[in-house]
């Protein structure tokens, strides 16, 4: 068998795409799980919501001759307060009350959480996926003889913006500070004067803004959204979070790069290293493969310092 | 027997006196619900099963305060194997097989019960030994992952050799029979007409029986304390001297075994599968079943089960002409209902009744987590 070098720089970068918006996503889940130790398992719905949204005002944004880059602009716009809304909703109702619960119990609150927003988000945009137009040019850039799509560039561009955006919120500001300290000791942070109530739902609406943002990115890269669509990536990007190290921001980052490589050469090659016999629908097994593998031998992450068992 | 039935502990000859009347309801019930139809009689068959597997559930979350994602991944074991053992799907695309059994394969149900038994035993075992010495929430996590992997596996199985002939599933799967005597057939018995559904009720009815008193019987053995010493804090199990990895594995096996019998008596009992009824959604469903009921709580889990079970099912029938009646049309699709439902039933159990409905009367302890207390 010929190796072709174009196709895995192409296959990389294809990783590359999908794992910006893993890590994007993955950021989300890290933040509550550093300062909760809580699976936010609604965090995945967050984003199909945006993704909803911003899939019911485009084709109205469009028909009214917006321009496309303008619409994209707009639906994030409306897509980010809505989800934050809805993300610090949830964190009030049905995560606050259930801090000193039992560990399970905030845990099954927030799949229940989960399915109730996936059923409302059925009901009200009726179970078949709605298209996304095409708001970006649709001509490939060529790189040498790895093709980019435009729509792909853009995720590239924006998911880096967004995290250099929030490292340097969670290094630099005052709120970052009171996120570190929180996540650090919860206790000791209330008693240095940091409003720990407040924190841990900023944290959440940062997550969910983020969480809008890849909503509306996915939608863009498979033109549609569902209201199923949360769950396979919030699940990979959980996934991501962990292989980079849970609680690390850099190690989610980092996680949801190498999970989007990683599935991207993976369902690339798969046929090819089985003879055939495996195919690329096997594509989502491989975010749970890494986890497994992850977790057996090192649960702390590439980049976790804390060891995975605190209890 | 007696300490299912805590209140007349101190009192056998009650207990047993009490039994009666429930066990002629239980012998009567089909027959009683069949009056309104023979779908009533399947929504009962379908809810025992269900209680079959908030059972098996219940060792590995309730006992053991493990808790499973991907329970419904035994589930779809145990239906599979009795599915390729009892249908021609093997024998119309593999030679060999046609030539080895040229009638057919139709194993007989005192085979496959053990057997589904021992396989899914074997998949909760090789999950389980990765896994186990994660926290609880890893845990849940690559349980969720590991039902996942199987259910895209029998999607995706039918190429290039068809094993699980794809999402179209399997189809003409045999009746569960037993000496030959197929509980596919109507008969008539002492003046009273069995339809396949009662059949099915009672085979069901046993086995649950049978379920109830295993479980029932671990709880207070030696394996039973270990599993409820390592939930409630497995540092201290350790020091004990229990062996927390194997108690633990023990635990995933037997409650995948009993995944796995549930999983086949499914497939026999609807003569069709297909990876469509292996979805995650199922796996949540029967963990909600446990830890609404009661985790660890037998009684519980068997009221948290019908609940679960049942109150959708009935909606089904009563929702859509009230909802007629309320608004003139139908609002909510039953389904929806029903997902509305076990969503909010999840979040408001957990806020005001974080034990469940009916816990166990241990004093002292908290019922249900992996000793984390933070």
């Amino acid at each position: 068998m010929e190796f072709d070098f174009q196709i895995l720089l192409q296959q990389i970068l294809n990783g590359l795409v999908l794992g910006s918006v893993y890590a994007l996503v993955a950021l989300g889940y890290t933040m509550v799980y550093g300062i909760l130790q809580l699976i936010n398992f609604a965090h995945g719905d967050v984003l199909m919501i945006g993704a909803m949204l911003a899939a019911t005002l485009a084709p109205i944004l469009l028909a009214a001759g917006v321009p496309g880059i303008l619409v994209l602009i707009i639906v994030t716009a409306v897509a980010i307060p809505v989800c934050i809304l809805l993300a610090v909703v949830i964190e009030r109702v049905a995560y606050r009350p259930l801090r000193n619960a039992p560990r399970l119990a905030p845990l099954i609150t927030a799949i229940g959480v989960s399915i109730l927003i996936q059923t409302v988000a059925m009901m009200i945009w009726k179970p078949n996926p709605r298209p996304f137009p095409d708001l970006l040019p649709t001509d490939p850039i060529m790189m040498g003889e790895v093709v980019l799509a435009p729509k792909q560039l853009l995720i590239l561009v924006v998911a880096a913006a967004m995290m250099i955006g929030l490292t340097l919120l969670v290094n630099r500001t005052r709120l970052g500070r009171a996120m570190r300290a929180t996540a650090e000791n919860p206790r000791i942070a209330q008693l240095m004067g940091v409003n720990a109530n407040q924190v841990i739902a900023l944290t959440f609406a940062i997550g969910a803004a983020l969480a809008a943002v890849a909503g509306v990115l996915v939608a863009l890269n498979y033109n549609q959204a569902s209201f199923m669509m949360g769950f396979t990536p919030g699940l990979k990007a959980f996934t991501a979070a962990v292989l980079g190290g849970i609680g690390n921001l850099a190690g989610a980052m980092v996680g949801g790069l190498l999970l989007g490589i990683i599935e991207s050469l993976g369902a690339g090659y798969i046929g090819d290293l089985t003879g055939g016999f495996l195919g690329s629908q096997y594509q989502d097994i491989f975010a749970f493969v890494v986890l497994i593998i992850v977790l057996v031998f090192r649960p702390s992450g590439i980049m976790g310092e804390r060891v995975a068992d605190r209890a | 027997m007696l300490n299912f039935l805590p209140w007349f502990k101190n009192n056998p000859k009650a207990a047993y006196l009490a039994l009666i009347p429930i066990v002629i309801v239980l012998l009567l019930l089909p027959h009683l619900a069949g009056t309104f139809g023979n779908s009533w009689v399947r929504i009962i068959d379908f809810a025992l099963l269900y209680i079959m597997l908030a059972l098996g559930l219940n060792i590995v979350v309730g006992y053991a305060g493990l808790l499973d994602l991907g329970y419904v991944a035994f589930y779809a074991v145990g239906a599979y194997m009795y599915a390729l053992l009892s249908s021609p799907h093997l024998f119309e695309n593999f030679e060999w097989i046609a030539q080895t059994f040229p009638n057919g394969i139709h194993t007989s149900l005192w085979l496959v019960i053990p057997m589904a038994a021992g396989i899914a035993a074997l998949f909760g075992a090789v999950l389980g030994a990765p896994t186990l010495r994660l926290r609880g929430d890893y845990l849940a996590i690559v349980t969720l992952g590991f039902g996942e992997i199987i259910r895209i596996f029998m999607n995706n199985l039918n190429q290039p050799i068809n094993i699980t002939n794809g999402p179209q599933g399997i189809t003409k799967i045999d009746s569960a029979s037993f000496f030959g005597y197929s509980l596919g057939e109507k008969r008539e018995l002492f003046g009273v007409l069995f339809e396949p559904v009662h059949m099915y009720y009672y085979l069901f009815l046993t086995l649950t029986i049978i379920i109830i008193l295993i479980t029932v019987r671990l709880q207070d053995s030696r394996i039973g304390r270990a599993w409820m010493a390592i939930r409630e804090d497995e540092i201290a199990a350790k020091a004990m001297g229990i062996n927390t990895r194997n108690v633990k594995l023990l635990a995933f096996a037997m409650g995948a075994s009993f995944g796995g019998v549930s999983g086949a008596m499914f497939s026999a009992f609807q003569g069709f599968v297909s990876p469509e009824s292996f979805t995650l959604m199922e796996s949540i469903v029967i963990v909600a079943m446990v830890v609404l009921g009661g985790m660890g709580h037998i009684p519980g889990v068997i009221l948290g089960a019908i609940l679960l079970y049942a109150i959708p099912e009935t909606l089904r029938f009563i929702a859509k002409p009230m909802q007629e009646a309320i608004f003139g049309h139908e609002l909510i699709a039953p389904e929806a209902l029903r997902m509305l439902l076990f969503g909010l039933a999840m979040v408001v159990i957990m806020l005001y009744r974080p034990e469940g409905l009916w816990p166990s009367p241990k004093h002292g302890s908290d019922p249900g987590l992996g000793g984390a207390t933070r």
